[in-house]
């Protein structure tokens, strides 16, 4: 083969061997070929995510970068068809000029990582389904994706789903891919559902750092007919430490006094709803009696982009962890963290940001505990360069690995996509 | 009816009948094994009242242990084991198979826990899905999937369907609804999947078993999500002189960003139908009648009123009313909800499709049902989900003319090609079943549909739960059974339907 030829062969490979197929029938060549020779390998969009999981050890990569453009965008439809690598931001622009968005608010990782940021790609980011503020509300990545095609393990073409939101033919597997941290299938393209934008964005601030009443106006805002759309709580941050991104650089709004804690809710719509909105919520919540303040459309949204882009964390060089609770055990999982991390709460109540600075697992190993006993789950999304990884980045019991093992193989029975990403054996 | 074909029979199964029989009363309450024929005739169907079969013995556990000891068994003797919930399935994906056990789950009625502080609710999967409803709504809250047959169908067999209701496009459908599972495999292992928690961490189980309709698990515990009611909520009934109108403001109220809690249609066959059956008073002089429900704050809602009422006037419609209150609202629906009724009482049978297409597509679809109509010379009247595209077409027919009945089903097979071809799916809430299992290769090639076969085996290798449903035996798109309503003697004739 010339230079050339093996250039424009779906399996040539650069010099740090990755593959750049360009279109799904080259990606099927490809993982056919590596099926055939028993060759793992590293999926990968524009590397966004590649921290959280697993380290892989695998003799090559499989970039899908080349797999992206729009497929078919009908917003009429409330759908948008793309190739799987699409970056999200491209996806995006295009929504907005159409009102519209991906109403699940993906979160930017860029920032924790180099301070930039980076949205990733669509294939990317629904392999984690990590759903951003708006999460209690409108549901989490899985409940936006309608369809995809892509090639599984033995390098067969598959596809699942469709463009249409009521549609119960065969299995849903475009729930068991998204999450799949790439494990299953290499995706070509994804079809996601999209809803209109609301046209502002309001937030009430309110000051506390009484961790009952938090949680009980969580429990109110989560049974409010206000429809919140948000709710974060920032806490003080542990005495004596130095953080060159702390609350204060971070949240700098004129209406909102970070030095404390507070809390902070967002509410959306029109003009007159958020009015109206604010009005029952006033009463709900009895805000008489409490401390507050509002950011209007111009500090609201630019504050949960902040959130969003976990600004807080920014270039963290120490353990970020996510960990999602029942939001009753809220008290209990706020008394146990005290002051000693720094973290916040998003979700309304349900989805906690951790930092721990520990150089060893073993604050990791106890909070990890504490997760599961309140009836949780807890992913260690990066970690600090001393992580030993004696602990597991994800957390499985037994029968649902045996389970695991068992799909995975029914997709990829050499165990060619992401080997160990997730769990040993899988 | 054409022939049905089924898995074959396995004799040995037949032959150890009262082995098994004995062996069943060993590991349950002897009174809740089912075997004589007369105990077991109501078992022989669900709502696909076209088919019926008698199954081995029907056995009906009281708790999980029960469960996974039954599987256990029926795993390691070779029997093959069909899960039933309350029986309304319309695809006679509960149909029992002749060598199989019947598991149902009507024992498991019983609601678990109410935690309003997590927004769930904890419940066994025979508990009805209205029951969810009526266990929270005293404090303001319901459960937001609600299919028609909500009085009737198990929350279990909701989630064996993936079912959904007219609020799917606000709201989701079950697998959005749901926070966790419990659900037992064939070889009798018990896997809780979610919790109450958002989301769960790894492959999602739950996401895979949602819609699985009763193939990979025995689900015997579902923790469902709760809503607040909204504030406020109103609806608009509005007339049109041309589908093509009514459907272009459909469309409109999509694309101008108005997410309406429900949005329905009825062609001019079933304006007529509901209203000559309930008088509904109905625009009867209009050839599409569209229902827009909106919920939010009372002052949203009113404003969203008035842009629904702008974009239909703006596409020329022929009347136009805003509910006034509760009552007003309720009578809005009450036509549209005799839909059925109305068409059994215009002819001996109808035959209810259920396809899902593009919304934009519903003018081309109708025309193409209406030029179908005329070539097989049937009547048919027309529903639609306008909001997330799920499409009822109801042919009428007359089943004991033999050949009418044949004429229905390739009508019927033809309706769901079409739906693929305009860009949609075979079924949108109604399952593949019995009844669609051919028409998968309509929608799947060999590899889309191996994919699924490998799944089922990396957790029934040998193919004992609910075999013989969803994927194709034939692997020809041949043309078969689908619901038959038969001289009123329909299931389920008083619940409402959509
Ligand atoms: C009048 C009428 C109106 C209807 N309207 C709607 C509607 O608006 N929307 C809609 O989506 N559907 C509708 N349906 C269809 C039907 O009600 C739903 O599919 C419902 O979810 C079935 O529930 P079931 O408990 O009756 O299940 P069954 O009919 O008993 O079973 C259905 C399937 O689920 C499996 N299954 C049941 N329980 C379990 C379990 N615990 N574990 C594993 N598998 C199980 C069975 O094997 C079978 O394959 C309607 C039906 C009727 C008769």
């Amino acid at each position: 083969m010339s230079t050339e030829e093996k250039k424009n062969s779906p399996i040539f490979q650069d010099s740090n061997k990755t593959y750049y197929p360009e279109n799904e029938k080259q990606v099927s060549s490809v993982v056919k070929e590596l099926y055939k020779k028993n060759l793992p390998t590293e999926l990968i969009g524009t590397g966004s995510k590649s921290f959280i999981g697993n380290k892989i050890q695998s003799a090559s990569k499989l970039s899908l970068s080349k797999l992206s453009g729009i497929v078919e965008y009908l917003p009429e439809e409330l759908y948008i068809k793309v190739k799987a690598n699409t970056p999200l931001e491209i996806i995006e622009k295009i929504l907005e000029k159409n009102n519209q968005e991906l109403a699940f608010e993906p979160i930017d990782f860029g920032f924790i990582n180099n301070g930039k940021s980076n949205k990733g790609t669509a294939a990317g980011y629904l392999s984690c389904n990590f759903a951003g503020s708006r999460r209690f509300k409108v549901g989490s990545a899985r409940d936006h994706i309608l369809g995809f095609r892509g090639v599984n393990g033995k390098g067969k073409i598959i596809k699942s789903g469709g463009t249409v939101v009521k549609n119960v033919t065969g299995y849903d597997l475009s729930k068991l891919v998204t999450g799949s941290f790439g494990t299953l299938v290499a995706l070509t393209e994804i079809v996601l559902k999209v809803l209109p934008k609301k046209k502002l964005s309001n937030t009430i601030i309110i000051y506390t750092e009484d961790k009952k009443l938090i949680n009980e106006l969580f429990e109110k805002i989560s049974s409010s007919r206000s429809e919140i759309s948000g709710a974060v709580f920032v806490p003080e941050e542990p005495e004596g430490k130095r953080y060159k991104h702390n609350k204060e650089r971070v949240f700098k709004f004129n209406d909102l006094e970070s030095k404390g804690s507070f809390l902070a809710l967002r509410i959306e719509g029109d003009k007159v709803s958020i009015d109206e909105r604010i009005k029952v919520l006033k009463k709900e919540l009895e805000f008489n009696k409490l401390d507050t303040s509002t950011l209007d459309v111009h500090q609201s949204v630019p504050f949960w982009k902040k959130i969003n882009n976990l600004e807080l964390f920014t270039e963290t060089k120490n353990n970020l962890l996510r960990a999602v609770i029942p939001p009753s055990k809220g008290n209990e999982l706020m008394q146990k963290l005290g002051n000693k991390y720094k973290y916040y709460i998003d979700w309304c109540g349900s989805l906690y940001w951790i930092e721990v600075q520990s150089k060893k697992n073993m604050k990791i190993v106890e909070i990890k505990k504490l997760i599961k006993e309140l009836g949780g789950y807890l992913t260690i999304i990066k970690t600090s360069p001393e992580y030993d990884y004696e602990e597991t980045i994800f957390t499985v019991d037994d029968t649902r690995l045996l389970i695991s093992e068992k799909i995975k193989k029914s997709f990829d029975p050499k165990r060619i996509f992401n080997p160990g990403k997730m769990y040993r054996g899988i | 009816m054409n022939e049905l074909v089924l898995p074959k029979i396995d004799k040995t199964t037949i032959d150890k009948k009262e082995y098994i029989f004995k062996s069943l009363a060993k590991i349950i309450n002897p009174e809740n094994v089912l075997s004589h024929a007369d105990e077991i005739k109501p078992y022989e169907t669900d709502a696909l009242a076209a088919y019926k079969q008698t199954p081995l013995a029907v056995v009906m556990p009281e708790n999980t242990q029960e469960v996974s000891n039954i599987l256990k068994f029926c795993h390691k003797e070779n029997i093959k084991v069909v899960p039933r919930g309350a029986g309304t399935g319309l695809s006679g994906g509960a149909l029992p198979l002749q060598d199989a056990v019947l598991l149902s789950l009507g024992k498991f009625n019983k609601i678990l826990e109410i935690d309003f502080e997590n927004k769930c609710v904890v419940t066994q999967p025979g508990v009805t899905n209205l029951g969810l409803t009526h266990a929270v709504q005293h404090k303001g809250f319901y459960y937001a999937p609600d299919p028609s047959s909500q009085l009737a169908c198990s929350i279990g067999g909701n989630v064996a369907e993936n079912s959904g209701g007219v609020h799917s496009l606000k709201y989701g459908t079950t697998t959005n609804n749901i926070l966790g599972v419990e659900m037992v495999m064939m070889d009798g292992t018990v896997c809780r999947v979610g919790g109450k928690t958002l989301d769960q961490e790894g492959y999602d189980l739950m996401g895979l078993i949602c819609g699985s309709e009763g193939l990979l698990g025995v689900i015997t515990e579902v923790t469902a999500k709760i809503l607040k009611k909204p504030q406020a909520v109103k609806a608009a009934l509005i007339g049109f002189p041309t589908i093509e109108e009514g459907g272009n403001a459909a469309t409109q109220i999509i694309s101008n960003g108005i997410v309406p809690a429900g949005m329905e249609i009825m062609d001019k066959a079933l304006i007529e139908a509901t209203d000559n059956f309930s008088k509904a008073g109905y625009p009867r002089d209009a050839e599409l009648l569209l229902i827009v429900e909106l919920d939010g704050t009372e002052s949203e809602v009113d404003g969203l009123l008035k842009e629904v009422s702008a974009i239909c006037k703006k596409n020329n419609c022929s009347s136009l009313k805003l509910s006034k209150n509760e009552k007003e609202r309720l009578s809005f629906w009450a036509g549209r909800k005799a839909a059925f009724p109305a068409c059994g009482a215009m002819a001996p049978d109808y035959y209810c499709m259920d396809g899902s297409i593009p919304r934009g597509k519903l003018a081309e679809a109708l025309l193409e049902i209406k030029n179908l109509s005329k070539k097989y010379n049937l009547p048919v009247a027309n529903c639609f989900h306008a909001g997330d595209g799920n499409l009822h077409p109801l042919i009428m027919y007359d089943g004991g003319d033999k050949e009418q009945l044949r004429k229905t089903e390739e009508f019927g097979a033809e309706i769901l090609k079409a739906c693929v071809r305009l860009g949609g799916v075979i079924t949108g809430e109604h399952g593949v079943g019995i009844e669609k299992r051919e028409l998968m290769c309509e929608m799947f090639n060999d590899n889309d549909i191996q994919q699924q076969l490998d799944i089922k085996l990396s957790l029934d290798e040998k193919n004992l739960l609910n075999p013989g449903k969803v994927y194709p035996i034939l692997r020809k798109c041949a043309e078969e059974g689908r619901v038959h309503v038969h001289r009123g003697e329909e299931k389920f004739p008083d619940l409402p339907r959509f």
